[in-house]
């Protein structure tokens, strides 16, 4: 069975002004994928996230996500999508002023037609289902790190996305939070078929969740290997990619 | 979409006992509100089992999700049991990850209280405010000591990039707004003065307005504006990334690092800008007088020169110097207890400003009366 493609990378090329980070680099997600985006600090593996989500325009290529081309720069064309993919920023990104609800309410305002009553049911539905019943008049101070990643992942899928992105979900997050997020993961991955494209350095989350990826070099500026991570792991297509995943060791 | 064929989606019914909830079709943007009150009724009536089913169910979204959680809830709470074993399995799973963490948290509530326990609490309110206010002012004094004693750890950088920004880069504003302020002044009282043949007069009524107090109230409102908001601002985003807990556990003194350079640039910079802002009042005087009631322009300025008086002029630049050190402080005070969001941040800007102005009033009011007392 031939799966469908949901994020199509064509030639990209990303960078800021005369700064280049990746040159020509192509890429397919399929949908319903966790795939990993990993590398090492500063490679620019936040920016091609931003680049996915239409943050920042790439300097060349395109990115066709459910075959539209965001990459084009046109606002309609990245709106588009927006309603159909969510985000969840390293440090959460919940709006200080807002409860819990209310930060997840903000989306179904803007794009849904239910009623009030109704958005706020969801909201503590979408916050039950990430492991925060109860919590939805709760302000984004009043919880720890580990509860905001988990609220805004619930913002990030109030809106039933299809494609979920993930800024290095367990940075800042200890052994049990952050293996817990994975587990969240691959459950909303399975139970929702959301596709899953996620940023991170982290070893044991690449290897648990992951079940697709690339691997930025910021020497190269290139894709230095793809595929599953756990088969890179067995068959380290060169030195650079052996030695992410085993955290530095020498062949 | 299927909003219209809203109704016939989910139905609930009880027969024998027996609750059931049947799900059929595609389910997007449902609005569940009517369906999941006649389910709270139905539970209502203490079946014996509650079964939500579906057939043929096609695309689904939250609000199905939303339908089968609610009625499973409704069930708990009410003791009743529930078999949702024919829905689709990714359906099963998300139902049961959603009751996978089932602990009330605790929330330290907003009860405001009655009013005696508002009132009380507005007062102990003042009280540690007016005490964390004097701690401040102990601070700063205890901070201008070291510095003079040259202990002090203020970075000679950052007090003139704090000159740079409440200097020069104030000039242009605060030139256009006195000189302004100086053409109103000239215009009110020509009107008056022109009714009893005076208009010469004008002159030494902008020399002695701007330079008494007119010009430094402008530059005080000017600089509370931009720079003493900016210093809270500032601060204040400090505090919420956390940059001020880390000069704390560093040891520095949060006094000495960030409050140091900015009092020291603003009290040097205002006597200055007031002196500017005089000439600058003056100037726009002189502007309507000559050119606007066509005064002799070597007669206006005579009369200008012979209205101005340097106890005046000295007064205006005391006052200069104070309105610096009530801006500094009120800034960095608001920025050092901004809280630790983005809200805050914004709380902090004003609050800056609006207790600069109100503190600026306040002092112009005791010099004035001072100076009324000593004759000046
Ligand atoms: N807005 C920007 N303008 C210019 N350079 C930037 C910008 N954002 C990031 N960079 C640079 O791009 C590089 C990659 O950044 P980033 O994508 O955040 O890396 P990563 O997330 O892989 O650690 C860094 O060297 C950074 O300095
Ligand atoms: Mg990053």
């Amino acid at each position: 069975m031939s799966k469908e493609v949901k994020i199509d990378v064509r030639n990209l090329t990303v960078g800021y002004g005369d700064y280049v980070l990746l040159k020509d680099a192509s890429y397919q997600v399929n949908k319903g994928d966790i795939f990993i985006i990993m590398g090492g600090s500063g490679c620019g593996k936040s920016s091609m996230l931003r680049v996915l989500t239409g943050l920042i325009a790439p300097l060349k290529g395109d990115v066709f996500i459910g075959g539209v081309n965001i990459a084009q720069g046109k606002e309609a064309d990245v709106q588009k999508i927006r309603t159909k993919s969510g985000i969840l920023y390293q440090s959460g990104a919940l709006f200080s002023s807002m409860t819990l609800a209310e930060n997840i309410m903000l989306p179904l305002q803007q794009y849904s037609d239910y009623s009030p009553a109704t958005m706020r049911e969801i909201a503590k539905l979408k916050l039950a289902l990430v492991g925060l019943a109860g919590f939805d008049d709760f302000y984004p101070s009043e919880i720890s790190g580990g509860m905001k990643k988990r609220a805004g992942l619930a913002r990030a899928l109030a809106l039933d996305p299809e494609i979920v992105y993930f800024d290095e979900p367990s940075a800042g997050l200890d052994p049990i939070s952050s293996k817990n997020l994975d587990d969240l993961i691959i459950e909303i991955n399975q139970s929702l078929g959301t596709t899953i494209v996620v940023v991170t350095h982290e070893l044991e989350s690449i290897f648990a969740i992951g079940n697709n990826s690339i691997f930025l070099d910021a020497a190269s500026k290139t894709i230095l290997a793809r595929g599953n991570p756990r088969d890179l792991l067995q068959n380290p297509p060169n030195q650079e990619v052996y030695e992410f995943l085993t955290r530095g060791e020498k062949k | 979409m299927s909003k219209t064929m809203n109704n016939n989606l989910i139905s609930a019914d009880i027969a024998r006992g027996n609750m059931l909830v049947a799900i059929t079709g595609d389910v997007v943007e449902y609005n569940s509100q009517d369906i999941l009150q006649k389910i709270a009724h139905l539970i209502a009536q203490n079946p014996q089992k509650v079964t939500i089913t579906s057939t043929q169910l096609g695309e689904w979204d939250s609000s199905l999700l939303l339908v089968i959680y609610e009625t499973i809830r409704m069930a708990k709470t009410a003791n009743i049991a529930y078999d949702v074993t024919t829905l689709p399995q990714n359906i099963q799973s998300l139902i049961s990850l959603a009751f996978a963490v089932d602990r009330k948290p605790s929330h330290n509530s907003n009860n405001q209280g009655g009013f005696l326990e508002r009132t009380g609490r507005s007062a102990i309110g003042i009280l540690t405010k007016t005490t964390n206010v004097l701690a401040f002012f102990g601070e700063i004094c205890m901070a201008i000591g070291r510095f003079f004693s040259f202990r002090s750890i203020m970075r000679r950088i950052d007090f003139l990039a704090a000159l740079n920004d409440c200097g020069p880069r104030a000039l242009g504003i605060v030139s256009l707004i006195s000189f302004l302020v100086g053409l109103i002044l000239a215009f009110v009282g020509a009107v008056q003065l022109q009714t009893f043949g005076a208009q010469i007069y004008v002159a030494s009524l902008v020399t002695i307005g701007m330079c008494r107090i007119m010009g430094a109230i402008m530059v005080g409102i000017i600089m509370a504006g931009r720079t003493g908001s900016a210093y809270a601002a500032t601060i204040g985003t400090m505090q919420v990334n956390e940059e001020l807990d880390a000069l704390q556990t560093m040891g520095l003194s949060r006094i000495d690092f960030l409050v140091l350079p900015r009092l020291f640039a603003l009290l040097l910079a205002m006597p200055i800008l007031t002196m500017l802002a005089d000439i600058m009042g003056m100037i726009g005087g002189a502007f309507v007088g000559v050119f606007l009631m066509n005064l002799p322009y070597t007669e206006y300025w005579r009369y200008a020169f012979n209205a101005f008086n340097l106890t005046n002029f000295l007064v205006g630049i005391f006052h200069g110097f104070c309105f610096g050190f009530i801006i500094a402080i009120c800034g960095c005070y608001s920025g050092l207890t901004c809280g630790r969001n983005a809200d805050s941040v914004g709380i902090a800007t004003t609050q800056s400003v609006v207790y600069s102005v109100v503190w600026m009033i306040v002092v112009t009011g005791i010099i004035t009366v001072i100076c009324q007392e000593i004759g000046i």
